[in-house]
This record gives structure tokens, sequence and C-alpha cells, in this order.
């Protein structure tokens, strides 16, 4: 599967259109793109930073899709994380399964983003009115991988 | 040994990475923690509370009692928030 980080926009129809240029055999392509929110609870967010950890994210992102190609019949994807300064309704990141059938593909999508959130070294950075601040992590994304791996 | 610090920790410590020469007391990464905490009051900032930290040692997640030698990249940062 194809891993980028970078921070540029990516494309969401151009990605799907490359993934599945010439083949036959694909009968489902699941997305998940995750944006950028002007809230978090009270506080009305103005700008986000993302930073990541050069080389150790991309191999870590590689080996959750490898698991997930080991779990599921992928037949390919992609994952492309946003880094840097991003503003409320851009995009952060991008999960794309092709398999030859939607539950392959729903679950495979679904694990990929779990993992990436607890296991990817990624932190975001929220700049709001009270000043910025480190998103922390939250228990709920923790609880929601262990379910992966009963 | 680099050691290199991300985010949260990064801004504690007051800069992104630096170099040691491992001191041979220094047999893992709790004790590599405890000798930087000694190091000033940025240090004991970023280290104090390590269930709200985790470590790379060249680029491989490990646990506290994970042993070091000079020529490992160590990184400290908080719980990832990516996605």
């Amino acid at each position: 599967m194809k891993i980028m980080v970078q921070h540029q926009d990516f494309d969401i129809g151009a990605e799907i259109s490359a993934l599945c240029a010439g083949r036959r055999d694909i009968g489902a392509v699941v997305t998940f793109t995750g944006l950028v929110r002007d809230f978090h609870g009270p506080d009305k967010i103005h700008k986000m930073t993302l930073e990541h950890f050069p080389g150790m994210a991309e191999q870590q992102l590689a080996e959750i899709c490898a698991t997930a190609a080991g779990r599921w019949p992928l037949q390919g994807g992609c994952v492309i994380h946003r880094t840097g300064s991003l503003r409320p309704g851009d995009r952060i990141v991008l999960v794309v399964t092709l398999s030859a059938h939607r539950q392959a593909a729903f679950e495979a999508a679904e694990f990929i983003m779990d993992w990436l959130k607890t296991a990817a070294p990624f932190w975001k950075k929220e700049e709001t009115a009270r000043g910025s601040q480190w998103v922390d992590a939250k228990s709920a994304d923790i609880e929601k991988c262990k379910k992966w791996q009963e | 040994m680099e050691i290199v610090y991300f985010a949260r920790t990064r801004e504690e410590v007051g800069h992104a990475s630096e170099y040691l020469s491992l001191p041979e007391a220094i047999a893992d990464v709790n004790d590599l923690m405890d000798h930087l905490q000694q190091r000033g009051q940025n240090y004991r900032a970023a280290f104090d509370d390590r269930t709200k930290l985790r470590v790379s040692v060249n680029q491989l997640y490990v646990d506290f009692d994970h042993p070091l030698q000079d020529s490992d990249e160590v990184a400290f940062f908080p719980p990832m928030t990516g996605g």
C-alpha cells in the first residue's frame, strides 16, 4: 500500500483513480477522510499544527497497513497523512482500502484508522482564543484499538 | 547517543535533539530519564509524569526497562494524536 506523509493537500478522486487504473479485480473501494474541525469542546479552533517523527511515522503506517493486509484480503490502498500548519476544513488524513468485497474494505479501513490514531507518531496542536494547546490522547481511541486484539 | 524530542516533550525540554555520551551507570531508559531529570527544571517538567511519556529506541517503541547502548537513537514524546 502507498504511504505518504506530506504537507500538501491530496485529491481523493485522483487517488482512487490511480489505485484502480487498469484493475478489474476490485469490487469495493472504501475511503476515510479526516478533516480539521473548527471546535474542540467549547473552544473555537483557528489553526492546527501537525508534528510527526520523520521516518518512524512512515514506517509505523506501513506496518499498520501490512497488518491489515495480513488480516483482510486487500487488493491495495493508500494512507496519506498531512503535516504542518492546517486550517479548519482542511483535509488531514486519507485512508483508502481496495478489496473484491465490501466487508474486508470497510473493516480494514477502520482498523487502519484506529491504529493510526494511537500508534503512528503524529501530534496535533490546536490554536484557540486561549492560546495554543497540544491535544491529549483519548482513552476511547486506545480502547477502540484493543477491540481489534480480542 | 542521540536523543530527540517531539511535541509537548520537545517544548518542555526546550530543544529538539541533543547528543549525550552515555555514562556507564545508565543501563536502560528509566536510568536515562533519571539522569536527564537532574539537568534542570525543563527536564524535570518533561520527565516528571512518565505515564504521559512514550519512548522509541532506533525508531521502535520500547518499554522503560529497555536496555540502552551509546549508538542508540532515543526519542521521547507524548502519546500520539494523529489522524
